[in-house]
């Protein structure tokens, strides 16, 4: 221990372990509601004492639009202007996409500390203490989009389908963003080291964000990419993203979102889970 | 005594575990373990890094699956009713249990709220277990800036906030200073005189001694003794002999007459100069003291005494764990 911490007057103080001892009483487990919001309130906390982690949430929406409108605007769509019309709806969509791999770091640190093993043997429903803090994870996609939308509006950005159709695209977003984000907590269960999944989800998300309607219209593209591009499920959300912020979406482009949110959370959901129980 | 959970307490054990065998890789870090733990007991685990206590402990904690053998926890089957174990045990891990960015009482709130208190019922569980663990002033300092004992002291307290039947401690004093390893000491015999069951896992042979009911040796995966503490002793030999070399010249000559005289191995402290041996009959150690005398090697000092732990395990692990284990046989 540092000589600082030696000298601290309190790490001496008297213990009077019997005063702890709880009575006879012991409460009944919590419900899974109640479980859930106590690890979303601890996620909170670590906002709080930790805000450097809210760079990615506020940092990144800002540098990625600016770079990207400026140094592409001319050279794809002619001018800025117009190329952000397209572009904001598909770069938000990257950004928040990118970001859910920090819910896999997180849980990855948590293993590697102690307080995994805790949380495991607690008499509570296991998967609340992911979901909880998939929930304050969903506060930072918020936070992000907010963001990114209102640079967007000041940089020139004019989503003809108005607020609802803006808020209707943060949902689909959000949705999208919670179902991809069990992937991450997937691999951050089974990777060894922060720095490995990190290297994973670089590997992961940069082709599938890339590869995609994100920046280009998929017309101009070979056709062998097209057929990729097509079914990535970031071109999917980004397809549905810019038909709600400009006022022409369908129920159809909704609905495949809300298919792929599904297989993510029935696929990585239940694995996540079963990773967690069996981790040794 | 009260117990705190009525049901299936009716063979009185808290721990009892068959064959428990972990296997990763090609090496067997548990490799067919036997417990028998007595409610209301302290069980000591004591052996050297890497010798399988942890392990042992975190399949007793359901956290991993024995590859093979059996374990009930107050009854409960330790593969089918994990659920139940839950509710009774608590686990204090080798490395900080908690969340290190949050403070003190965040983590004790969190850790009742998720034992099933309403929030405000959190915060006072919270206040008190602080105050009782002399954590009041640092209640609201995030935990990477308290020191070792304190970070003990809070990780003990997430453990005990519904007082647990069974609490695991995995070398709860490795790394602190005299006075917080006291501290330490000081709350598992209270909780052990309201009831719970502690098993312990401990590199310190003093801290074994101190606080364990009974103690079982583990090297390389198994249990090559069990026991009291005195019996661990006795198991030994009624005693050791030290003797004292007043030059480690004779150390060689020495060693093969005390070795020829009592039948057993000697062994020789790292300076050369302190040679000790179990010793199991007082006329022979004589004999082989006249010996010593006869071929006009100098001693300063002898002593024939009851063995420490350290002799025991020195005993029992410095020969080739599997050579002749010994297993003592208690009733």
């Amino acid at each position: 221990m540092s000589v600082q911490i030696e000298h601290d007057k309190t790490a001496y103080e008297e213990v009077h372990p019997l005063n702890a001892i709880a009575g006879s009483k012991r409460p009944d487990p919590p419900n899974a509601l109640a479980s859930t919001m106590a690890f979303a309130h601890r996620a909170l906390l670590r906002i709080k004492h930790v805000p450097e982690q809210m760079f990615d949430v506020t940092l990144f929406p800002i540098i990625f639009l600016l770079m990207f409108t400026y140094l592409f605007g001319g050279a794809i769509a002619g001018s800025t202007g117009e190329y952000l019309q397209f572009l904001l709806p598909g770069i938000l969509v990257m950004t928040v996409s990118q970001i859910t791999m920090y819910t896999g770091i997180d849980l990855n640190n948590d293993i590697r500390k102690g307080i995994f093993d805790r949380f495991r043997t607690l008499p509570i429903w296991l998967p609340s203490a992911l979901v909880g803090a998939l929930l304050v994870d969903v506060i930072r996609y918020s936070l992000a989009s907010a963001i990114m939308i209102g640079l967007g509006l000041v940089l020139g950005f004019r989503p003809e389908g108005g607020v609802m159709g803006v808020l209707g695209a943060v949902l689909v977003i959000l949705l999208f963003s919670f179902s991809f984000s069990w992937i991450w907590t997937a691999a951050g269960i089974i990777m060894r080291s922060e720095k490995s999944l990190m290297m994973v989800s670089f590997l992961v998300v940069f082709p599938l964000t890339f590869v995609s309607n994100v920046f280009v219209d998929p017309s101009t593209l070979p056709s062998w990419l097209q057929g990729f591009v097509n079914i990535n499920p970031i071109s999917i959300l980004a397809t549905a993203v810019r038909g709600l912020m400009h006022g022409d979406g369908t129920w159809e482009q909704i609905g495949w979102v809300v298919v792929v949110s599904a297989i993510f959370v029935v696929i990585f959901a239940p694995l996540t889970m079963y990773l967690y129980r069996r981790k040794e | 005594m009260e117990t705190r959970n009525g049901e299936r307490q009716a063979n009185g054990l808290a721990v009892e575990a068959a064959g428990l065998v972990k296997v990763y890789g090609k090496e067997r870090a548990v490799d067919g373990v036997d417990l028998v733990i007595p409610k209301g007991t302290v069980y000591g685990f004591l052996g050297p890094n890497g010798a399988g206590k942890t392990t042992t402990i975190r399949m007793l904690a359901t956290l991993i699956q024995p590859d093979s053998g059996s374990a009930t926890i107050f009854g409960h089957d330790l593969k089918t009713e994990s659920a139940a174990i839950k509710s009774r045990i608590s686990l204090t891990g080798q490395y900080a249990s908690i969340d290190e960015d949050l403070t003190g009482i965040e983590n004790l709130v969190l850790i009742s709220r998720l034992m099933g208190y309403t929030v405000k019922e959190a915060k006072l569980r919270a206040a008190e277990l602080l105050s009782a663990f002399g954590l009041e002033n640092a209640a609201k300092r995030q935990v990477k800036k308290y020191s070792g004992g304190m970070r003990r002291r809070i990780d003990i307290a997430a453990s005990i906030v519904v007082t647990p039947d069974l609490l695991f401690l995995d070398e709860p004093t490795t790394g602190l200073d005299p006075r917080s390893r006291n501290q330490v000491w000081e709350i598992v015999r209270a909780l052990v005189q309201t009831g719970t069951t502690v098993l312990l896992t401990t590199q310190n042979l003093e801290e074994a001694d101190q606080l364990a009911d009974r103690i079982a040796v583990i090297n390389q995966g198994k249990i090559i003794a069990e026991g009291t503490s005195s019996e661990l002793k006795a198991s030994v030999g009624t005693g050791t002999l030290n003797v004292q070399l007043l030059d480690s010249a004779d150390q060689a000559q020495a060693t093969a007459i005390l070795e020829h005289k009592l039948n057993v191995a000697v062994h020789v402290s790292t300076d050369g100069l302190t040679l000790s041996a179990p010793a199991k009959d007082s006329s022979i150690v004589a004999e082989a003291l006249g010996e010593l005398g006869k071929e006009k090697i100098g001693i300063s000092d002898f002593a024939l005494g009851r063995p420490s732990l350290d002799e025991v395990f020195l005993t029992l692990t410095g020969q080739s764990a599997s050579d002749q284990p010994i297993e003592e046989e208690n009733s």
